[in-house]
């Protein structure tokens, strides 16, 4: 499939009154039309502040993205106008959020909030705009859409909403659809009913999807490829399968071996990972992972490794190779 | 979990019929009640000592509210709890307080549930203030050694709040549990608010904590695989009621409520090929959980369960005018639901 996006070394930061905070460190990536792609990361990882850096939504100041290309057809969206780029927001490129609650407008009704997409980068007028927000509104699943198109988003519950969000993000047709941790907030059984929505639209649209997430599960039933990102850095980039069948970033693998899992029998003790993550602000020399690495060796104080090609299509940034190799220390994180 | 062999089959909490109505009122002079949030709506279990019972459910169906209803920290409308043989819902003042001593209960807001205001030592401290025990340089040390107990540098002890990580004021929330010795303590989503890889940190915390001071845990959470690896038996609930109560690994292995089924089946496992074997098995349930304030008549359920046609239809009962009974089914399975009747 052709290329649809090209991430080249995107750096942001954020100037803060306590130091610059190195949220996004040079990541680079390409996703293809119509590919699924899960970016996994805990709290500090820089997972959000990546993808909000793609269309430009990084609030100036304190935020700045400081170096990096992102290759959108054939632009640069982090060098067009301010017009252009607003221009495809909501458009060719949409994203939906983790709480829908505070995403939605609380004083506008669900037609006003989807409509809002649909006057503005398709030219419709009010009617044909309320008409195609309840054909929308079908789509995702809502029941009785013609009487709930004039509601507002507190008539509406959590599931609900997310799926409102879906129909306005969806309105464009757009080719590229980001979703930040948009089931996080929602218990499973809804978790899995958007889950499923999307999975379908996705087949009918056929439109690319960047989906973050903490929860491997999520990614592991969802994504074609995966980025696991680690202090602002992408430490590993897999198809899907190979990722959990073969993780060759430490990270990764202490990821894995720390989530209680349904359907495997009973370990006495989940393996967890030591520490903590780091400062962003006194952002360390050398591998962020180092201070609860098991497997870390004396170059990676010094030296974080690049992104090496370790499978086809799979790549992680580590100086060893964790699949033949022997943990070198077991309790890395000193406490102090 | 180990338990000690002779305590084997030692109840130490026992609830009946536990209720926890909040009224609902209208008027601005005069205020009418016009109804109730059902919370809690007739729960009934009991707990052995130094196992870790589980309860598992999804937003509103009343799993935090049954926690602090055991504690006491809210009077509960109506039902009996008791523990270690004396019944807590009639006891006040000076009487409670005493109790409380025994059962504790860690929070599920690591960022809400420590005074911002008071340093770690003072934090962790305050119980033995308030149940006068130790005072001074013996207090101190204790407070040091529950520190160390958690996995906290007692160097800390002067610190506030604000500088610690998620995690860690987790861990202060904890030694400040152990702080009094109980028997019991309430988990009550005690990991929800934390990252995938500080979790694992504090369940295998709490786990050995159980075993090095035999304490009973009644651990509430919405992530079933994780109350799967902790609990011993698991209670599932759904809008005020209990409708299944099992050990571990039957209730995993062999599902009887409706409400159980898809709930595991919602699980997401990390595992690319599991997860495309089971979207083609996977039981999507319709709809929104109903509201409290306005339950369903008749089961809870049956406004979204798959198999309410088929109840109605080879047993003749209408689901949504009776509710089904809480029955143990097999030795140790409990169901609440009309197909096993």
């Amino acid at each position: 499939m052709p290329t649809l996006l090209e991430v080249k070394g995107l750096t942001t930061q954020f100037f803060t009154q306590d130091g610059i905070v190195h949220a996004v460190n040079g990541i680079s990536y390409t996703l293809d039309e119509g590919e699924t792609l899960g970016i996994v990361g805990e709290s500090g990882s820089g997972k959000s502040v990546g993808v909000m850096s793609l269309i430009r939504l990084i609030p100036s100041p304190p935020g700045k993205i400081v170096n990096g290309e992102v290759i959108f057809e054939g632009q640069d969206l982090l060098k067009i106008s301010d017009e252009e780029i607003r221009s495809i927001r909501g458009n060719k490129i949409a994203m939906i959020f983790q709480d829908p609650m505070t995403s939605l407008n609380p004083v506008l009704t669900i037609s006003r909030q989807i409509g809002e997409a649909l006057e503005l980068h398709l030219g419709m007028d009010k009617n044909q705009a309320k008409e195609r927000s309840i054909e929308l509104l079908e789509l995702v699943g809502i029941p009785s859409a013609r009487d709930r198109i004039n509601n507002y988003p507190h008539q509406f519950s959590g599931g609900m909403r997310q799926r409102v969000m879906i129909a306005m993000g969806l309105s464009c047709n757009p080719q590229l659809l980001i979703a930040d941790e948009p089931t996080t907030a929602l218990d499973v059984t809804i978790q899995a009913q958007i889950i499923d929505l999307v999975k379908r639209l996705r087949d009918e649209i056929g439109m690319a999807i960047i989906w973050i997430t903490h929860d491997l599960g999520v990614v592991a039933g969802l994504a074609d490829r995966v980025l696991v990102m680690y202090a602002g850095c992408i430490v590993e980039e897999s198809p899907v399968r190979d990722l959990y069948e073969n993780p060759r970033h430490p990270y990764t693998l202490g990821l894995l071996g720390s989530l209680p899992r349904l359907d495997a029998e009973r370990p006495t003790k989940l393996l967890s990972i030591e520490g903590l993550p780091p400062d962003l602000i006194d952002y360390p020399k050398g591998c962020p992972f180092y201070a609860r690495c098991n497997y870390r060796i004396d170059i990676c104080a010094h030296e974080m490794a690049p992104l090496k090609t370790v499978g086809v299509g799979h790549k992680a940034a580590c100086h060893v190779d964790i699949s033949v190799a022997q943990p070198t220390t077991e309790h890395p994180y000193e406490i102090v | 979990m180990t338990t000690n062999g002779n305590s084997k089959n030692d109840v130490i909490l026992s609830i009946k019929d536990l209720k926890m109505y909040f009224p609902i009122t209208q008027g601005i002079i005069f205020q009418r009640h016009i109804g109730d949030i059902k919370a809690v709506d007739g729960i009934s279990f009991e707990v052995k000592r130094g196992e870790t019972l589980g309860l598992v459910g999804e937003s509103g169906c009343g799993k935090s509210t049954t926690g602090r209803a055991i504690l006491q920290l809210y009077r509960p409308t109506g039902g009996s709890v008791t523990f270690e043989d004396t019944e807590l819902t009639t006891l006040k003042g000076e009487e409670m307080r005493k109790m409380r001593r025994h059962m504790q209960m860690i929070f599920q807001d690591p960022y809400a549930s420590l005074n911002p205001r008071m340093t770690v030592g003072n934090i962790v401290g305050e119980p033995l203030e308030v149940h006068n025990i130790l005072s001074g340089k013996a207090r101190r040390e204790r407070v040091k050694e529950l520190l160390d107990v958690v996995g906290l540098n007692p160097y800390f002890i002067n610190r506030y709040p604000h500088e610690f990580s998620g995690g860690q004021r987790q861990r202060i929330g904890i030694a400040r549990a152990l702080a009094v010795q109980p028997h019991f303590i309430v988990c009550d989503e005690p990991i929800s608010a934390l990252d995938v890889s500080i979790q694992a940190q504090v369940i295998n915390l709490l786990e050995k904590l159980q075993e090095e001071f035999n304490l009973t845990y009644l651990f509430i959470a919405h992530d079933l695989a994780v109350v799967r690896h902790i609990s011993n038996r698991i209670a599932v609930m759904y809008l005020g009621k209990i409708v299944e109560l099992a050990d571990r690994d039957t209730l995993y292995r062999n599902p009887l409520h409706p409400y159980t089924q898809a709930l595991l089946s919602a699980i997401p496992i990390p595992d690319p090929v599991a997860e495309a074997e089971r979207s083609k098995k996977r039981v999507i349930l319709q709809g929104d959980v109903p509201s409290p304030a306005n339950p369903p008549k008749g089961c809870n359920f049956c406004t979204r369960c798959p198999s309410a046609q088929r109840v109605l239809k080879e047993q003749g009962i209408n689901p949504c005018e009776i509710d089904p009974e809480f029955r143990e089914i097999e030795p140790d399975h409990w169901v609440a639901c009309h197909l096993y009747n």
